[in-house]
């Protein structure tokens, strides 16, 4: 397959490589580029736990190709960590609002997304934005809990 | 000791910071470098068949293609309890997905064309997949060769059978015990198959390099037993557990899925066809289904007599248990169930069977409570019907003949310290259990339901955990454990009890994931043990520490032993109180003396423990003799739930839980792991619904149509509560409870349901289906079993 070329903003840096046009987001993001934070789950957009921001807007990236995020910006958590914790990120800590850790970077950027669009929530209001990332270890209390408390901060 | 600094606090989790920022690796996170390659499974299209040919000429040509391998490249078995399982299937498959081949390529993409280019010729041979249907006499048998398979001295295979394992259990009178009773309830329930759904799939990678080692990274409860695991298998071509290195990082999610060896013995093995390259094995979601253990599908024949005044005089009951074609880890689910299957009840007179049985769908093993979630849901549901019959509230039955400290097991040892009574009481108080309530909406009904629950420990006997701890030039600690961080918390919990020992505060303390090479022997993160055995060997690393700390401070400074304390990250006197001194100061460094020398020496600390008083020899027709299970930890569950008449769907208002945990070092993520695990119960109860067609083939191994709870379906309220009769040998008086949340959400759930509109449902899971049917058809019991086929195809 003949390669394409691709440039697009990657947490705020312009990147440009070669993908072949079946390569998928999720696996360029982290074989090709490093990003880890966005981890493969299920590989059909049930779990979640690949999500990342394309041009704000939470997409899972293992059901977008490489080549359709040429000239647009993807944000992953390691975008968001960059100089200090955000408040969601802080209200994580402070909620244990994770077990083993491995839904967390998709359940945060689901959840930026949502404080974004929406800086005060209702409980229901969350419950329904991070209904599509799955989580297997905390039964979604001490997240929703870290969610609201956030938005307290907005 | 009475008021302690670090234990019982709500302290944080230690790894936070790496899990928020993405920070944190798995090991499909590691950079393996260009010379990766990576790995395509070819499985069997058949539950049973043998394999007449495999060519793989034209997987080779392909170009990326490094290697093509078959079971002849690996004629080894392996297995945790019983040695009945290859690497690849050798000259017979037993079950769809079974490793047949594999291809190894430099990328995904092309091994993955390669694969569907090996062509193998099978002859397909009858199959089974109803335990049941597998025991009778005429049932095709899946291990001719059963007989001469290596196993643990506790396990019972009946060769010439599908049989794996047979535990039976006998105390007292049983006939007696039925003559005696006023009333005898007798039935059957179903438990299905479910699947851990770790957000994690499974993952390994292994490298041989040019001296001939042997390196592992996986994605495991189980560093150690798999290092081993791997080196029994592959001792034909010189592998010893000393240059055979395995290193866990973050595992994201396990509940005893990623306990034993599963696929990681695949990547060990493929690492040897290609010296010098890594070789990356990922299961895809689909494969996660098959190819891991999932929980056993069971069929309860349950029978229990009673007096008048609820006491119950007998107990019968025979569990089949569906164990796939694998049993070398989940015929110990059957054997520790079996020995537990009375529930937490002291009861006189017993007769229990556990058959753990071969049948062709895929193998089935260790999860989340490790057999006692099946029991415990034809006992607990039993014991409220039985309640209901006699007129008696189903919290009173269950005080009546609750188990309490010192009265008998089914094996015959006694019970140990535990507050039954007292978490019965609290849940059925917390949800207020002889108060009916009436929905607003009269198209729906109100129920409540509770269930007790008890688990112990499923290990051998000779388990053993050790810790070491080592102080830095700031007076940090470094504590190195092989206990798995899979999500519990436990490295936060173990900093605690080494900061409370040596007054160093926990976010000084780090706790190192493991390294087979580097930090010390534990057996596995399973059977929710490490707080209380891990717990005591850090304790012990601690407390030796210390001693070490004293004793330099005596020989420099000629303090008493016995008047030194630790406090503030300072060693204190209790007879000079101007005298402290900083631990930085000196843990390192040492003391100088006048004449300019030093007393010290870098502080290290070592713990280990092993439990000395089990024994898993009984008499094999009894169990009776032995000490099998250390301890149990107890609890009870209870629900309010509300049921729309019309489509039978379930939302739970109200879910209590009453744990008696010893002593909870730390109530924040004991409070975390509880309702998680209550939605997984909630989840086995009423969402996930394993289908499986009847050749034996998966029909939903994916998210989209094997449904966990999301955050739509938690219940509306969470009442967590933690009772806390000390475990006499535990630290600070913990014992473990990680698994144990799960068990008595279904029965009563399935109890609830039944008070809300009158439907007994005996087959999990109970979907709105199951009682949206039932109403509509006035059915008062539900027996239905979707998952497994009412017929067998002839191949």
């Amino acid at each position: 397959m003949e390669k394409k070329t691709i440039t697009f903003i990657l947490n705020g840096e312009k990147r440009t490589i070669e993908v072949e046009p079946n390569d998928i987001l999720l696996e360029v993001l982290r074989t090709k580029l490093g990003i880890t934070a966005p981890k493969y789950g299920c590989g059909r957009g049930d779990c979640g736990t690949c999500t990342v921001l394309l041009d704000g807007k939470s997409v899972r990236s293992c059901l977008i190709l490489a080549v359709e995020v040429d000239g647009h910006e993807i944000t992953t958590l390691e975008g968001l960590s960059k100089d200090k914790l955000t408040p969601l990120q802080e209200s994580f800590i402070e909620h244990n609002s994770f077990q083993c850790g491995f839904c967390a970077p998709g359940m945060i950027m689901t959840a930026t997304e949502l404080l974004k669009k929406n800086p005060h929530p209702t409980e229901e209001e969350v419950k329904e934005a991070i209904s599509g990332n799955l989580c297997r270890c905390t039964g979604y209390v001490s997240i929703i809990e870290a969610i609201l408390d956030a938005s307290k901060k907005y | 000791m009475s008021e302690y600094k670090f234990i019982g606090k709500p302290i944080n989790r230690i790894d936070e910071k790496d899990k928020v920022t993405g920070a944190a690796k798995y090991v499909d996170d590691i950079n393996f470098g260009p010379n990766l390659l990576y790995a395509e499974i070819v499985e069997s299209p058949y539950a049973h068949a043998k394999i007449l040919s495999i060519d793989t000429s034209e997987a080779e040509k392909v170009p990326g293609v490094v290697k093509v391998v078959t079971g002849k490249d690996f004629p080894y078995k392996f297995g945790l309890y019983m040695k009945d399982r290859y690497i690849f299937a050798q000259d017979r498959v037993r079950f769809i997905g079974e490793q047949v081949a594999a291809v190894i390529a430099r990328d995904p993409k092309t091994a993955k064309k390669a694969a569907k280019l090996v062509k193998v010729e099978y002859e397909p041979l009858p199959a089974v997949f109803d335990p049941l249907e597998a025991i009778k006499e005429d049932a095709p048998i899946i291990h001719p060769e059963l007989a001469s398979y290596p196993h643990v001295p506790w396990y019972y295979p009946h060769g010439g059978t599908n049989i794996a394992h047979w535990r039976k259990v006998r105390k007292g009178d049983v006939e007696k015990g039925f003559a005696e009773a006023d009333f005898i309830l007798e039935d059957t329930y179903r438990i299905p198959r479910y699947a851990h759904c770790c957000m994690e799939t499974h993952i390994a990678v292994g490298f041989v390099d040019y001296n001939g080692r042997l390196t592992i990274w996986a994605s495991s409860q189980s560093p150690h037993t798999q290092r081993h695991l791997i080196a029994e298998a592959l001792r034909p071509l010189g592998f010893t557990e000393q240059n055979i290195r395995e290193i866990v990082p973050y595992v994201g999610g396990g509940f005893g899925g990623k306990a034993g060896v599963t696929m990681e013995i695949i990547a060990a093995a493929l690492a040897t066809a290609v010296k010098g390259h890594p070789v990356k094995v990922r299961w895809r979601r689909d494969q996660e289904f098959y190819n891991t253990y999932m929980r056993q599908q069971v069929i309860t024949k349950l029978k229990v007599g009673v007096k008048k005044d609820g006491r119950i005089t007998a107990l019968e009951r025979t569990d089949y248990w569906d164990a796939g074609p694998y049993v070398e880890y989940g015929a110990n689910v059957v054997n520790a169930a079996t020995l537990s299957a009375t529930g937490p009840y002291n009861i006189p007179n017993i007769k229990m069977d556990g058959l753990c049985i071969y049948t062709n769908f895929p193998a089935a093993g260790p999860y989340r409570g490790f057999g006692y979630s099946e029991i415990m849901f034809s006992i607990e549901s039993h014991m409220t019907r039985i309640a209901k019959a006699l007129g008696m509230s189903p919290r009173e039955f269950r005080k009546i003949n609750g188990i309490k400290e010192g009265d008998p097991l089914a094996y015959g040892a006694p019970m140990n310290e535990n507050g039954l009574i007292e978490c019965i009481d609290k849940v059925a108080d917390a949800i207020k259990l002889e108060e009916k309530e009436e929905s607003k909406d009269p198209k729906k009904a109100i129920g409540k339901g509770i269930a007790a629950l008890w688990k112990a420990p499923a290990m051998p006997p000779n388990v053993t955990c050790s810790a070491f701890l080592k102080f830095n030039e700031d007076g940090s600690i470094n504590i190195l454990v092989s206990g798995m961080e899979i999500g519990q918390g436990m490295y936060t919990v173990m900093a605690q009890i080494a900061a409370e020992i040596l007054s160093v505060p926990p976010e000084k303390i780090r706790v190192e994931l493991p390294d087979t090479d580097r930090n010390p022997y534990h057996w596995q993160t399973v059977a929710s043990h490490s707080t209380w055995l891990l717990g005591n060997a850090v304790k012990r690393a601690a407390l030796d520490a210390r001693e070490k700390i004293f004793d330099v401070v005596h020989r420099a400074l000629n303090y008493e032993k016995d008047h030194l304390y630790l406090e503030d990250e300072k060693v204190k006197c209790t007879t000079d109180p101007d005298f402290e001194l900083p631990l930085k100061d000196f843990v390192i460094n040492g003391i100088m003396m006048e004449d300019g020398t030093y007393r010290g020496q870098a502080i290290v600390g070592s713990g280990s423990i092993m439990v000395e008083f089990a024994s898993a020899l009984q008499d094999p027709e009894t169990s009776q003799g032995g000490h099998p299970n250390v301890h149990y930890t107890v609890g009870a569950g209870g629900v309010v739930l509300e049921i729309d008449k019309e489509t039978g769907r379930v939302h739970i208002l109200k879910l209590a839980e009453a744990i008696d945990v010893g002593k909870a070092l730390n109530p924040e993520t004991l409070k975390g792991q509880l309702i998680g695990g209550a939605v997984q119960g909630i989840a086995t109860a009423l969402y996930e619904d394993m289908r499986i067609d009847e050749n034996g083939k998966i029909l939903n191994p994916n998210f989209t149509d094997y449904k966990i709870p999301t955050s739509l379906d938690i219940p509306d309220e969470f009442i967590p509560i933690f009772v806390e009769v000390p475990q006499h040998d535990g630290p600070f008086g913990a014992r473990g409870m990680a698994e144990h949340v799960m068990i008595p959400v279904a029965p009563a759930i399935a109890n609830a349901v039944e008070d809300a509109v009158g439907v007994r449902v005996k087959a999990m899971p109970i979907t709105a289906e199951k009682i949206a049917l039932a109403l509509l058809h006035g059915k008062k019991e539900v027996d239905d079993f979707f998952m497994a086929p009412t017929k067998k195809k002839e191949a």
